[in-house]
């Protein structure tokens, strides 16, 4: 066996260059920097491209231009980035352009701690945009998902041609781990649909089938036209309520309606389980020794980790809370994916644990709480 | 070569719109300069310049709010061979600020025309960066307290290497666009105009008045003398094609066996410049080694010459999970910043446990088997200090073995400081 040692902001990079990623552009940010600092050390020699923007607004600007250049792409920043994007982040949902998009989340509100982790951002990633159609969230737990997840979300950004977020979170991305790189699940790596060469090119035209419109590159033989306003399948302006509509259906089914193609996540199934521990990302360290050890014991608790936090995979969750008497949500928040459970889960208990003063959520906290319900 | 303009859709600006001549001229210059739609993507930006790329035949980019830029810029540095314009108002121009500084300072082969016609037209004549202090607009006595901006001595000291000054009526604005687009690097041509619409309902500006008001400006003309240097995009790639690819992530192979089993938690408590992350990183490359899994958590102040630094290793021969340590096996309390951060632990921990301190380290009490190193008196400077428990460890059999943590070393560090990181490692034992 051999082993490599690496934090997960390295292994996010490693995962960008598997995908075959050639444009990062980004802002430097505690804890997201050493993203950066890995894709400058890596892409220039390449061929690739990796800026530094004068802020973050620039550096999703650079990269919208780079991605609709043709290039796979990707940035990454934390909360007070993800904030800036804002506008960014609309666009690339409205005008379906395929950017990867890593929010290393830190203590918030506001700038909030720098070197401390929480999952605070799990719902403004999901609303922060305007119009609020649906994005695409993966949730890493460790440095062999952030290798994975960020494979992933390459392939679901040009797969579906919009921007995909990577949710990690300080006390992953900054926490150096062990893994053997030789055995990853590695998921094939997707390139983005073109155009059928010969025909007239429609810009945001979907052939039969199809929800998502094919690809052609600014710089393109045939022209291409991309807006940031509501625009037809030509890509100019238009105030036909009828196209409108159907956009926003299409953009928004083109998502939703593929989440069972995407649905990624780990658990500690167990026979006529009582409790259902639901959680993600760093928290799925903690939940993970607590359920084995309680399984361990005969208890009838069982242990679902989503990696896929958008869109919500209601299926799933369906299936996996059928039976139960009691689902418990753990995140590094004061409730925010809780929101979706309980929606879900709305005929039954539903109790939460959380925390939000920079430290990980302990196991002895998690057994506290199964053990006392 | 043929019109790029697309006849499907002429230009809708409200009549005497000086947009209008420079949409003209824009055409005629791709026109001269012999381009095909394809060659060439125009950039717009948000307002009534904001139309712009759509009354062309060519690739288009429509963006938010003063961003064209970065879009631009984006553009650029993927397909190098696209001629890129951008189009912009003075709305653009001053809400997006920072990427036109950025730009000059860059000086990538993009060029930038600032249709300026001193307010906001789209939103109902507000002032800008531009209005005349003099100006009535849509935003009551604001701008008569704040100084429009010169764009060209703007870009200019923000280091833009071509900077021209026109007015949109100019019989051979043209010829100044294709000189600019021709310009190797970023040009920059602020080109004043009338807005009928809004700004001269209540102002009076004409073309003789705009040609008599930028008489009397500071010339811009083209290039910058002082700003002539390489253009971004080829200067990124000469030092891209320079740069060595880093290697691939190291991997260790395991090769000795581990004097204990099961999850073994350590926590190296010193200050900035003891060499404690380095030290955590060692402690798990030589688990490693032995073929156990390892997490490393440090915490240390955002000013790093500075404070505490701590270092929380998990060594263990199943998977780790939890990567928080509850009940360090070994703590190495080499400073007091280090040991004040983390005070609640020593209460916690048990009599199995093995401390080693430093001698000037006051401990909070506990319950734990103490070990004083007197670090001074064994002549190791601080900086190794963090190592030289490592060994201490090693030493005894605790967590790592001598083979483990020297093979550790070896990964870790070459020639020089490999000698001396082994020798003191030798020192320790002894
Ligand atoms: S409002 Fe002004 S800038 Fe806009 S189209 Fe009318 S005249 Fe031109």
């Amino acid at each position: 066996m051999a082993l490599c040692f690496m934090e997960g902001n390295e292994a996010v990079a490693w995962g960008a260059k598997i995908a075959g990623c050639r444009f990062f552009a980004g802002y430097p940010i505690t804890p997201a920097t050493t993203i950066y600092n890995a894709m400058l050390a890596f892409l220039p020699p390449e061929g690739g491209v990796c800026l530094q923007g004068e802020d973050e607004i620039a550096s999703m600007g650079f990269c919208l231009g780079a991605s609709m250049a043709g290039a796979k792409t990707m940035t990454a920043t934390s909360g007070p980035g993800i904030s800036l994007y804002s506008e960014h982040i609309s666009f690339a949902i409205a005008s379906e352009i395929p950017l990867v998009i890593v929010d290393v989340q830190r203590l918030g509100p506001s700038t909030g701690s720098a070197t401390r982790g929480a999952d605070g951002d799990v719902q403004f990633l999901r609303w922060g945009n305007s119009g609020g159609q649906p994005v695409i969230v993966l949730a890493p737990t460790d440095v062999a998902d952030c290798v994975t997840l960020t494979v992933h979300a390459f392939n679901l950004a040009e797969t579906y041609r919009c921007p995909v977020f990577v949710a990690a979170n300080k006390e992953i991305s900054m926490t150096k781990e062990s893994i053997d790189l030789e055995k990853l699940p590695i998921p094939k790596v997707v390139n983005r649909k073109t155009a059928p060469e010969g025909e007239a090119y429609i810009p945001f035209a979907v052939s039969e089938g199809s929800r998502v419109p094919d690809f052609l590159p600014i710089g393109a033989d045939r022209l291409v036209r991309q807006t940031s306003s509501t625009h037809g399948e030509d890509g100019y302006l238009t105030v036909d309520p009828s196209t409108i509509q159907r956009f926003q259906d299409r953009r928004q089914e083109k998502i939703t309606a593929a989440v069972d193609d995407f649905t990624f996540f780990d658990e500690l199934p167990a026979q006529n389980a009582d409790i259902l521990l639901i959680t993600y990302g760093v928290t799925a360290r903690a939940a993970r020794t607590v359920v084995a050890k309680l399984q361990a014991a005969g208890e009838p608790v069982a242990l679902l980790v989503l990696k896929t936090l958008w869109p919500v995979p209601e299926a799933l969750i369906r299936q996996k809370t059928q039976g139960v008497k009691r689902v418990v949500v753990a995140e590094m928040n004061m409730g925010q994916y809780l929101h979706e459970i309980q929606r879900i889960c709305c005929d039954r208990t539903v109790d939460f644990i959380g925390t939000m003063d920079g430290n990980l959520i302990s196991p002895a906290r998690i057994e506290e709480v199964l053990s006392n319900g | 070569m043929d019109s790029l303009l697309n006849p499907q859709r002429p230009p809708v600006f409200c009549p005497g719109c000086a947009h209008d001549q420079v949409t003209k001229a824009l055409d005629k210059a791709l026109i001269n300069m012999n381009l095909a739609g394809n060659q060439v993507v125009l950039v717009s930006d948000i307002g009534c310049s904001g139309l712009f790329d759509t009354f062309f035949n060519t690739h288009a980019f429509h963006g938010l709010h003063g961003r064209a830029l970065t879009y631009a810029t984006g553009l650029k540095m993927t397909r190098p061979e696209l001629t890129v314009i951008v189009t912009m108002g003075d709305g653009g121009l001053g809400i997006g600020g920072a990427h036109l500084l950025s730009t000059c300072r860059r000086n990538i082969d993009l060029t930038l025309l600032v249709l300026n016609n001193f307010n906001y037209g789209m939103t109902g004549g507000q002032c800008s960066s531009t209005t005349p202090q003099e100006a009535t607009v849509g935003s009551g006595f604001l701008n008569q307290i704040e100084k429009p901006m010169d764009v060209c001595k703007v870009a200019q000291a923000a280091g833009a290497a071509y900077t021209a000054r026109s007015s949109a009526y100019r019989k051979n604005l043209p010829e100044a666009i294709e000189q600019a687009i021709r310009f190797n690097g970023f040009s920059l041509i602020d080109i004043w105009g009338v807005c009928p619409g809004r700004y001269t309902k209540r102002n009076k500006l004409t073309p003789a008045s705009i040609e008599a008001q930028i008489s009397e400006m500071p010339p811009a003309d083209g290039p910058v003398e002082e700003n002539q240097r390489p253009e971004y995009g080829s200067s990124y790639r000469e030092k891209s094609a320079a740069q060595k690819a880093p290697s691939p992530p190291k991997t260790i192979e395991a090769r000795f066996s581990a004097p204990e089993t099961g999850r073994q938690e350590v926590m190296i408590l010193g200050s900035a410049g003891q060499r404690i992350v380095t030290a955590g990183e060692l402690l798990c490359l030589a688990g490693l080694t032995a073929g156990l899994r390892a997490t490393l958590k440090n915490d240390y102040p955002i000013t790093v010459l500075r404070g505490h630094s701590v270092s929380e290793v998990v060594l263990s021969d199943e998977e780790i999970d939890f990567t928080g340590i509850d009940s360090p096996k070994v703590v190495l309390a080499l400073a007091q910043e280090g040991v004040n951060r983390k005070k609640s632990i020593f209460g916690t921990l048990a009599d199995s446990a093995r401390v080693f301190k430093a001698r000037e380290v006051d401990l909070p009490a506990t319950a734990a088997d103490v070990v004083e190193v007197d670090f001074k008196a064994l002549g190791i400077r601080p900086p190794d200090r963090a190592l030289a428990s490592l060994a201490l460890m090693a030493g005894e059999n605790r967590v790592l073995s001598v083979e483990m943590l020297k093979k550790a070393l070896k990964t870790r560090f070459k020639g020089e400081v490999l000698e001396k990181a082994l020798a003191l490692v030798q020192k320790e034992m002894r």
